[in-house]
């Protein structure tokens, strides 16, 4: 079978899969009697090892299928949970995504068996006090096991009562009446076909009364590996049975002649289940089956509802490149509209210009509302990436031996997709950070009277048009005295400058490149590529970061991400001639300015402003060009923020506030930091954006 | 066997044969995506000379580079035959300034004249070949070092 075309599907779901079992074993070890839990892992484990099968992935199929075993005896309560035990379970779900990072890139699993850690897990199985042993062949075993506390399973059956009616009906007629369970093979992978040949097999000799689950769930695979049925037919049980062992991937069939129940009894069926579903291998039992037996017929219905809503995934996989070619239809669009609004302009003030206006304002409402559902579209929940956090900073806790805590909210703030993909290195980064250096270890907490526990959290939480992602720790902080020593050791700065520098200045030398304080190098973190690399990841993802902290109390890593990258509302500005762009995002205020108040402080130029200094910066003389405004005309300034700081940009004219199309200027021009990209205007020409955070 | 290296032999390679000055040059037809007039080119502060700016390619913000500027030439002047060739190269596009633009020749491999890494000098960096097409000499661009820093 060509199972090529499925490939990016299965590695989706995989992905998916692996994901809920890293979330649902991290629970598991906080919890391990939790039975939902456990039955998740079960269930995931399941869905895995038959992916990888269909797939032909062998080897990904005989380790999902090794730790599906030991959840499996989990279940049943033969085995506890334990530490060494997640420890293997975790290292299994490491070898998974090996296993899918080379199928990704060579379409092939690779031949790595992972031998050790099937050993180990067969180990595990077989530590569960020997009362059964497993060996690997076990598909072989467990069909002759179940069938011996299986017999009993068709008992289970339901009776409605025209199904009653059904048998009397057959037994008048000398029909014999069986019940019979029948096992499908663990490795089966179309169940409900191999159930419908059941049926046909049997129809051929008698007729199918009633089934457990009921047909429509058969039909649908909502079992596990055995169905029980109530049949009649003339033939001997032996035939009957024998016909549907014959249809392959059928492990096994058992059944006996079915007594039709007193009426009394079928209405209180409590006192025969219990027994048996204590005799019954959990590992074969429809879940569902447990409150069915218990339970009255008619509470079972909603139940199983509620099941199917939950698998039943209301979404639709598209690909980015289908959103980005919509994403540029807008664009388009977006740019038309400006160009209709720059001609309209002409025609205002004529009666026929009034009509055109208000046509224009109501298409412009109309590509504001598409490009905001597209945006939409777009945007993902940062939950994809932050799930698998915990996860990571519980091995740090194995490894760097300090205990300490993750506690994450806002995870499903959304952002763009294509921020969201880059986001999570960063972060990881930010958050490793946080659990090397910042918190202390386990001694040095008890000892200044903090919780020996350490406590890291991440807060992600929408602030305007910005996503901001706080990385915070109640750790030690930064010692800003000794990333000065640090600084002045590194040749970063001389003693003086290193003296005179404010704390803030200091501490953001972290985020320099090759700057790392670290007194080891660790496997953690260290390697002095942290900070830069993140710093320079959230930069060119048009966001900032910044951090704040006190000595001994802990530091907090702020990140602020703007919610979409492709459109933005822009100051049109002209310099020399020249049209210009500036994100209005960092805009605070715009300022006429008399040339007499500029004053000069450290030959730099600075304004006074409502009691602030703000620094000048002369776009003409950054842009090289030649402004076109007289030296003793009033200067227009765009005052602009960045973090705390303040400056003023000098232009000669303003345009106008106007939604933009980012575009890209391609990989042949190596543009300055200061032009973050281009955009059409209406009349087609180019204007480029000026990044305002890049040049104060 | 025979026909297989003969048909080697005998490939056939088209150029478009542009003017720069009084020399002529030929572009592998197989990078060109385009050729349109001259228009306004948006200029780009902070890079090199003979990145002239960029321009507006029915919605795409393609960079322009005058050949003229890369090879030490005088500065362009532009005339009603100047003409912009753009390139796409992996999907990323760029323009090249031309004075004009002559005609498309066919040439056989065989025909060319390899100029060898010695005999490059200034101007001829960026030339991989001669062409004859007739009387007149066709200077080939390496269009990989052309477009390299």
């Amino acid at each position: 079978m060509d199972v090529s075309q499925y490939l990016d599907i299965f590695l989706d779901e995989t992905k998916e899969h692996l994901q809920n079992l890293n979330t649902q074993i991290l629970a598991l070890e906080q919890d391990s009697e939790n039975m939902d839990t456990i039955n998740e892992i079960f269930r995931a484990a399941h869905s895995l090892k038959g992916m990888a099968g269909t797939m032909g992935y062998k080897r990904m199929q005989t380790l999902t299928h090794d730790m599906e075993n030991v959840f499996s005896e989990v279940r049943t309560g033969s085995i506890k949970v334990n530490a060494p035990m997640i420890d293997t379970l975790f290292q299994c779900l490491d070898a998974l995504e090996d296993y899918l990072a080379y199928i990704q890139e060579n379409a092939d699993e690779g031949d790595n068996d992972n031998e050790p850690l099937i050993k180990e897990l067969n180990r595990i199985l077989n530590s569960k006090g020997g009362e059964e042993e497993k060996a690997d062949s076990q598909t072989e075993e467990t069909p002759a096991k179940e069938a011996a506390t299986l017999t009993t399973h068709w008992m289970n059956v339901e009776c409605k009562p025209e199904d009653r009616q059904h048998i009397k009906e057959a037994m008048e007629k000398g029909k014999n009446i069986y019940g019979m369970t029948v096992i499908v093979q663990e490795a089966c992978l179309l169940k409900a076909a191999r159930a419908f040949l059941v049926f046909k097999a049997i129809e051929e000799l008698g007729e199918v009364i009633s089934t457990q689950p009921s047909a429509q769930d058969i039909e649908d695979e909502r079992f596990e590996l055995d169905f029980s049925l109530i049949v009649s037919s003339e033939h001997q049980l032996d035939e009957v049975l024998g016909a549907v062992k014959k249809v392959s991937e059928i492990a096994d069939a058992v059944g006996d002649i079915y007594v039709l129940e007193e009426e009394s009894k079928t209405e209180e069926p409590e006192a025969v289940v219990p027994t048996v579903t204590q005799t019954m291998q959990p590992e074969v039992l429809n879940k569902a089956e447990k409150p069915q037996t218990v339970e009255k017929p008619a509470v079972k219905q909603p139940e199983k509802k509620t099941a199917a809503k939950q698998q039943m995934n209301r979404t639709v996989r598209v690909d980015i490149e289908k959103l980005d070619v919509l994403m540029n239809l807008v664009s388009e669009l977006i740019i038309a509209k400006n160009s209709l609004v720059s001609s309209a302009t002409g025609a205002a003030g004529t009666e026929q210009g009034t009509g055109f206006n208000e046509q224009i304002e109501y298409l412009e409402s109309v590509t504001t509302n598409l490009h905001e559902s597209v945006m939409k579209v777009r945007m993902v929940p940062i939950e994809s990436v932050v799930n698998k956090f915990p996860r990571m900073i519980r091995d740090l806790t194995k490894k760097l031996n300090k205990q300490m805590e993750l506690y994450m909210t806002g995870e499903e703030t959304e952002l763009d997709r294509t921020v969201v993909d880059e986001i999570g290195d960063p972060l990881m980064h930010l958050l490793r950070n946080s659990a090397d250096h910042g918190l202390e270890s386990t001694e040095t907490r008890i000892a200044r009277g903090k919780s020996p526990v350490g406590s890291i959290f991440l807060d992600a939480y929408q602030d305007g048009n910005n996503v901001v992602i706080e990385v915070r720790d109640d750790g030690n902080g930064i010692d800003a005295d000794a990333v000065r020593m640090k600084a002045v050791e590194r040749e970063f700065m001389t003693e003086e400058q290193a003296a005179a520098a404010s704390d803030e200045d200091i501490i953001s030398l972290l985020f320099e490149p090759g700057f790392s304080t670290a007194k080891q190098v660790s496997d953690v973190s260290g390697r002095g590529v942290g900070l830069d690399v993140v710093k320079s990841k959230i930069e060119s993802l048009s966001g900032e970061v910044e951090v704040k902290t006190k000595l001994g109390e802990g530091s907090t890593f702020i990140i602020r991400l703007p919610l979409t990258l492709a459109i933005i509302q822009a100051l049109m500005v002209v310099v020399g001639g020249e049209k210009y762009a500036i994100s209005l995002g960092g805009i605070q205020t715009i300022e006429d300015v008399d040339p007499k108040e500029v004053k000069t402080v450290q030959s730099k130029e600075v304004i006074h402003l409502r009691g602030s200094v703000i620094p000048l910066i002369r776009l003409d003389e950054v842009l090289d060009i030649e402004s076109k405004r007289e030296p003793d005309e009033n200067m227009v300034v765009v005052i602009v923020k960045k973090g705390d700081k303040l400056a003023g940009l000098v232009i000669d004219e303003l345009i106008g506030q106007q939604e933009i199309v980012i575009k890209s200027m391609g990989k042949y021009i190596n543009k300055c930091k200061f032009i973050s990209g281009a955009t059409i205007l209406g009349d087609g020409e180019i204007a480029l954006i000026l990044d305002a955070n890049a040049l104060i | 066997m025979a026909y297989e290296i003969s048909t080697q032999v005998n490939e056939i390679i088209q150029y478009v044969v542009v003017r720069i000055g009084e020399e002529q040059y030929g572009i592998d037809i197989k990078y060109i995506d385009n050729i349109v007039r001259m228009q306004s080119i948006t200029r780009v502060p902070k890079v090199p000379a003979h990145l002239k700016g960029v321009i507006n390619l029915r919605g795409e913000v393609i960079p322009v580079m005058s050949l003229r500027i890369k090879m030490d030439m005088d500065e362009d002047e532009i005339t009603k035959d100047t003409r912009i060739i753009i390139l796409k190269i992996n999907h990323d596009g760029i323009g090249l300034m031309v004075d004009s633009v002559k005609e498309v020749v066919s040439l056989n491999v065989a025909e060319i004249e390899k100029v060898s890494f010695e005999n490059r000098d200034e101007r001829n960096a960026f030339v991989q070949g001669i062409g004859k097409q007739g009387d007149s000499l066709i200077s080939l661009l390496d269009i990989n070092a052309v477009l390299q820093e």
